[in-house]
């Protein structure tokens, strides 16, 4: 009987037929998987990334809440139509300090990934109230509430140091000034020059929904307008062999 | 199962697998040796893809693969293939007199085609897709244009955009904001939307006020309206005598906009659109119905 042959031994053990295929399928997940945690060119080092802003932080979360995700991804795959269409394929980098990411896996709506800048603030306060106004062959639901609800910032420490936890690097500082941070960066008038100091000079100060207070509409309008804007690719290049 | 020991009938040549379920006996037959063939060559292309492809993962980084081959360079390669297909074309886009677009048969019908997919990519989401705008967006199929309707306006228009912060070329102008800053006492603002209504022929909701209004108008919005309303496009000022608005011509909304003003944005697009392309969405937006010759 050669090797070949016994296999019938794995077929009539239903126990052993279990362990075995258990087996086979954790070496199999563990070659796949954890070489991505180590391997230099699956780390691609990216000029620009910075971690969110308290107010873009709580922008992602509404766009996390009411399920954006669903309809639109978030991430721009390598093929020409794509890019031309949306700019600069997505680098992993750029999802980095994304906890969970938003790559999502279906587009009802337009990938997302790189919106920022690309309509007025105006625009995205339009569209967010009434998406018809502007599209109207659109078959996105209306969000004119999150105009109507004002966030005060109270917990914004602790949603940092969370994201800090899961391996952010917001620094101390950050998570210190975190509510002071959320609440200058929708009112120039405020002194925003600690935030810009944490954040970096390319961060966006200004009122974003044109309303008097921080409503929910701000932090979800300041968070699309920096989405995928972090890295230059006008001095960026990415490593073609990656 | 059966305790029947021989595997082979006699009255078949097949031997069986010694297994038998109410007289039902297993053939022992073997795979067909055609398909084990290609079952290991299968393998073993397996074994060869995974050397001509990246795929092994070391200790600092996985093989590249004998052939070179990425993503990221696939999409490169074939992104610069179709651009050296377009070279000559865009280049003679991009350089010739804009004027003289319309007149080349070819240059015009690639100008308008690859305009349309511009616009469709880019514009649509705010001045619509079939163009014909929204609510603070305007229609580009009318005859009605803020800062002209040449070819060569349009393109400034597109290159540089409209009042926004990120190229300095940008047209721009503000109204002011005649309520909120005090400019205008309430009074004065209810005759000059009065006013406004009967310039395009609409019944003004106080006729009373009318002619207050027209003396609000030539003190305070006949320098960029001008005189007869007919608007200024240096400075991006509206015409109001031809019934066509931006943002609603009833007296609500005219109130609002001599109150509040407006500060419509438009991005611009040099950073974002090569020369070649910015031309031909101008093209296509000029064709839509509404361009006007160049002087």
């Amino acid at each position: 009987m050669s090797i070949l042959d016994k296999h019938g031994i794995l077929e009539k053990n239903v126990t052993l037929l279990a362990l075995f295929a258990f087996l086979v399928v954790t070496i199999g997940g563990l070659v796949q998987i954890v070489p991505l945690f180590y391997l230099e060119n699956t780390i691609e080092d990216v000029e620009g990334m910075r971690p969110y802003t308290p107010l873009e932080l709580a922008g992602r979360d509404i766009y996390i809440r009411e399920g954006c995700y669903v309809c639109h991804s978030q991430m721009i795959r390598p093929m020409r139509d794509e890019v031309e269409r949306y700019g600069h394929y997505s680098l992993a980098a750029e999802s980095q300090y994304d906890h969970p990411f938003q790559w999502g896996s279906k587009r009802t709506g337009p990938d997302l990934a790189r919106v920022g800048g690309r309509y007025s603030d105006e625009w995205h306060v339009d569209h967010l109230t009434n998406p018809q106004s502007v599209v109207p062959e659109s078959v996105m639901p209306k969000y004119g509430f999150l105009s109507a609800k004002l966030i005060d910032g109270e917990h914004m420490e602790d949603l940092l140091a969370t994201h800090r936890m899961v391996g952010v690097p917001y620094t101390d500082e950050m998570v210190e000034n975190a509510s002071a941070d959320f609440r200058v960066q929708s009112n120039p008038d405020l002194d925003y020059d600690g935030l810009l100091e944490r954040y970096g000079e390319k961060v966006s100060v200004r009122n974003f929904d044109g309303e008097p207070g921080i409503s929910e509409m701000d932090a979800l309008v300041a968070y699309l307008q920096m989405l995928g804007t972090l890295v230059d690719f006008s001095t960026f290049t990415p490593d073609a062999s990656r | 199962m059966s305790d029947k020991k021989d595997t082979k009938r006699d009255d078949l040549d097949y031997e069986t697998t010694g297994h038998s379920w109410d007289g039902i006996e297993e053939y022992n037959k073997p795979l067909p040796r055609w398909w084990l063939m290609v079952f290991y060559a299968t393998i073993i292309w397996g074994v060869g893809y995974t050397i001509a492809y990246p795929a092994w993962p070391g200790v600092r980084s996985a093989t590249a693969g004998l052939l070179g081959w990425s993503t990221r360079g696939a999409v490169a390669e074939e992104i610069s293939a179709q651009e050296a297909k377009l070279a000559p074309i865009n280049e003679q886009l991009a350089s010739v007199e804009l004027t003289s677009i319309a007149g080349d048969p070819e240059l015009n019908g690639y100008a308008q085609n690859a305009g349309a997919a511009v616009f469709r990519t880019w514009c649509a989401q705010c001045h619509g897709s079939g163009a014909a705008g929204a609510k603070g967006y305007p229609n580009l199929l009318d005859d009605d244009w803020l800062w002209g309707g040449s070819i060569e306006d349009i393109h400034t228009t597109i290159t540089h955009g409209i009042r926004n912060e990120d190229d300095p070329d940008a047209r721009y102008s503000e109204m002011p904001a005649f309520g909120r800053d005090g400019l205008l006492e309430r009074e004065q603002i209810a005759a000059v939307s009065n006013f406004v209504m009967t310039l395009s022929g609409e019944e003004p909701q106080d006729p009373a006020l009318v002619e207050e209004g027209a003396t609000v108008f030539a003190d305070n919005c006949a320098a960029c309206h001008a005189e007869d309303g007919t608007g200024d496009r240096f400075q991006g000022a509206p015409n109001l005598t031809d019934a066509i608005w931006l943002y609603g011509g009833d007296y609500a909304t005219i109130h609002e906009t001599v109150t509040n003003a407006r500060f419509g944005v438009m991005p611009n697009w040099n950073t974002r659109l090569s020369e070649a392309e910015i031309r031909a969405v101008a093209t296509y937006v000029h064709g839509l119905g509404g361009g006007e010759a160049s002087e």
